[in-house]
């Protein structure tokens, strides 16, 4: 019965919490004399309206549900990743520029490897962040932080100087490092969906599987709820710590690979570290660390941001998007006060009942 | 070569000081025993209120309106930070994802009120009185120290470091601070000695507030003279690093955002400085972010923040 009341309580937080998000929308579009139901109209048909629409949401969706992976799984042991963003940078890089280097290695090869590549660079990265929380207790949050902005300066320099001369874009890289596909290109009406949502679903399996159904996830997840229990039954703190950030790391590391081989098969000049990091950590949160929450959360993610793109069409500026993400996020946040009026209304149906 | 320094110097403090304000502002929160990630939301709204408030208002303020703008800037960034307050204090939320919030809102409510005021631009218009350079009468003309220091330089600076001095004083010597402090450490203790736990911490939000939106705000009237969504790019994450990096205590934080902000300024400058010049500015630009990693691996190790830092607070009945 309390097990059934807590599951149902789980999914209603992140349901209600969407709802007052967009609810909160509209009340800000009324008072800037919009018209809400216009607004929501121009969001559906740009999410929803054509095959494309519909591609691009996917698209979007794809590296988010990797970067958010990356962040539970360093969430549930007891880490904040705030670098996801400098880790999937580090995966975009690695892939380019393997990618540029060997363009002319068969598909069938040259694909995994840059995905490799791009994941190993990934969670290389996170790895410094692992190391030295592990070996000195350096904050992870302050060192990943910074690791961001390393790399993204370090990421421009190799665009202008090193893999080009000067440019502020590589070339596009060989059809033969691309993730994407006639079919899936001709499926969705020409956008830029490709086969990384293969991976993304792939992924979502093997992080359900390894941190339910391992030691290495049980010791992870130990950890995290409690790092002194968890040494005391002789599991090894400093190796979990950068097992946890090296997986987190490689997560993140994958939705830039796939920001580089699908979405925009080359590496440009940055202004700042990939919104793919930050998105990440929210859908995370949104997804209570769940895959399938996550899974959701990336998909309307994709759907509020790819939708909000037709709401100028409307005369809504299209930021209103980026408020209704951030105030489902604090609903979520607050789960406490919604669990509090949720038992209220319970409790009053059920005196209601008993009065009856 | 003392004319160099004088460059070096004064275009270090314009990016010290929204540095330093904001870094002083997440220590009280923290102080208090609120974690605040926020702090880079709250230095766009700074930023954005302080220059809607410049452009409006400059035909009556005349040469104050910066100042103005900066106190309105903080003002605003107090209200913002409330939303922050009541999520971590009274109902209970993480104080990492409140933060988040706070940084995820700030952005898109700012452009989309730039859009709204502003005729659909996604920036608004250049102020026409910004901070510029302030020489200080007599000081000036101390030799070589004056040229260096106290000539064209940056005026809000100096009123941030004279912050971090009464900062230090509040947190370490006042009665406020020690009951600060003591919320940050032991909740439960300072609550048996009578002391207003969640009064204490809405105070330390409430300042970082204060602090950090006008952080923004002079971030805002002495660099880029305009509002637009790149004009708070990290600086309040490296605010947030600064205050960990000076160990929670005002003064050795307004040293580290000195440093952060003079390491900056040398990715700008530096392509004006003779030694400088054929440096690939990724060297420049990079080095303060590795040399805080490297300076906290090697010299910091594990920074140690007040005790009971991002843990909610619930008041026993």
């Amino acid at each position: 019965m309390n097990k059934k009341n807590e599951l149902v309580r789980s999914i209603a937080v992140p349901v209600i919490s969407v709802l007052a998000g967009l609810l909160l929308g509209a009340i800000i579009m009324l008072v800037f004399q919009y018209n809400p139901v216009e607004g929501y109209g121009a969001m559906i048909e740009g999410a929803f309206g054509r095959a494309y629409n519909v591609g691009e949401v996917v698209r979007l969706a794809t590296p988010l549900i990797l970067t958010g992976l990356g962040f539970s799984v360093a969430y549930t042991a007891g880490f904040f990743n705030i670098g996801l963003a400098g880790q999937a940078l580090c995966g975009w890089i690695a892939s380019i520029w393997l990618a540029m280097t060997f363009p002319d290695l068969p598909k069938a090869l040259l694909v995994p490897l840059c995905i490799i590549a791009g994941t190993l660079a990934g969670a290389l990265w996170a790895g410094i962040a692992g190391f030295f929380r592990a070996q000195f207790g350096t904050s992870e949050v302050i060192v990943t932080i910074m690791l961001n902005y390393t790399i993204l300066y370090i990421s421009n320099h190799i665009v202008r100087y090193v893999l080009t001369d000067n440019a502020d874009a590589t070339p596009k890289i060989s059809p033969n490092a691309s993730l994407r596909s006639d079919f899936l290109t001709q499926l969705s009406g020409g956008s830029r969906l490709n086969g990384g949502i293969f991976l993304a679903l792939l992924m979502i399996v093997l992080v359900w599987v390894l941190m339910k159904r391992t030691t290495a996830g049980f010791e992870l997840r130990s950890v995290g709820l409690n790092p002194l229990a968890s040494e005391y039954a002789g599991m090894n703190a400093k190796k979990n710590i950068i097992l946890a950030m090296v997986i987190s790391g490689a997560l993140a590391g994958m939705g830039g690979v796939v920001e580089g081989l699908g979405t925009f098969e080359n590496l440009y000049v940055l202004s700042a570290a990939p919104e793919i990091g930050f998105d990440g950590l929210a859908v995370s949160l949104l997804g209570g660390g769940n895959p399938i929450g996550i899974l959701l959360s990336s998909l309307l993610f994709g759907v509020l941001k790819i939708g909000g793109l037709k709401m100028p069409s409307v005369g809504v500026p299209k930021e209103i998007v980026e408020i209704v993400i951030a105030s489902i996020i604090f609903f979520v946040g607050i789960n406490y006060a919604i669990r509090y009026i949720m038992d209220k209304f319970a409790a009053k149906k059920m005196t209601g009942k008993g009065e009856a | 070569m003392v004319g160099t320094l004088a460059i070096i110097v004064s275009s270090a403090l314009v990016y010290s000081a929204p540095l330093i304000f904001t870094a002083l502002g997440g220590t009280f929160s923290e102080r208090s025993g609120i974690v605040n990630v926020g702090l880079e939301g709250i230095m766009t709204i700074g930023a954005f209120s302080a220059t809607v408030f410049n452009l409006f208002t400059v035909n009556i303020f005349g040469a104050l309106t910066p100042w103005i703008a900066m106190l309105f800037g903080g003002v605003i960034g107090i209200l913002f930070s409330l939303i922050h307050a009541v999520a971590t204090v009274n109902l209970r939320a993480d104080h990492i994802v409140s933060g988040t919030v706070i940084n995820l809102m700030a952005p898109g409510l700012t452009v989309f009120l730039t859009k709204m005021i502003f005729d659909g631009h996604g920036q608004t218009d250049l102020i026409k009185a910004r901070f510029g350079k302030t020489s200080f009468p007599i000081l000036k003309d101390i030799p070589v120290l004056g040229e260096i220091f106290f000539k064209d330089t940056s005026a809000p600076a100096y009123v941030a470091v004279l912050v971090a001095i009464l900062a230090y004083y509040v947190i370490f010597k006042t009665k406020f601070g020690l009951r600060l402090r003591s919320v940050g450490e032991h909740p439960q203790a300072a609550d048996t000695l009578g002391i207003n736990v969640y009064g204490m911490k809405y105070a330390g939000v409430m300042i970082s507030g204060f602090l950090g939106g006008m952080g923004g705000a002079v971030a805002v009237q002495s660099i880029s003279g305009q509002f637009s969504i790149s004009t708070i790019a990290g600086q309040g994450f490296i605010s947030m690093a600064a205050m960990i990096f000076g160990k929670w205590n005002p003064l050795t934080v307004m040293a580290a955002a000195i440093f952060f902000g003079l390491s900056q300024s040398l990715a700008v400058i530096g392509s004006q400085i003779d030694f400088l010049k054929n440096l690939p500015s990724v060297y420049l630009q990079a080095a303060p972010y590795v040399l805080t990693v490297l300076v906290l691996v090697l010299f910091i190790g594990k920074s140690q923040g007040p005790k009971a830092n991002g843990q909610t607070y619930i008041k026993s009945k």
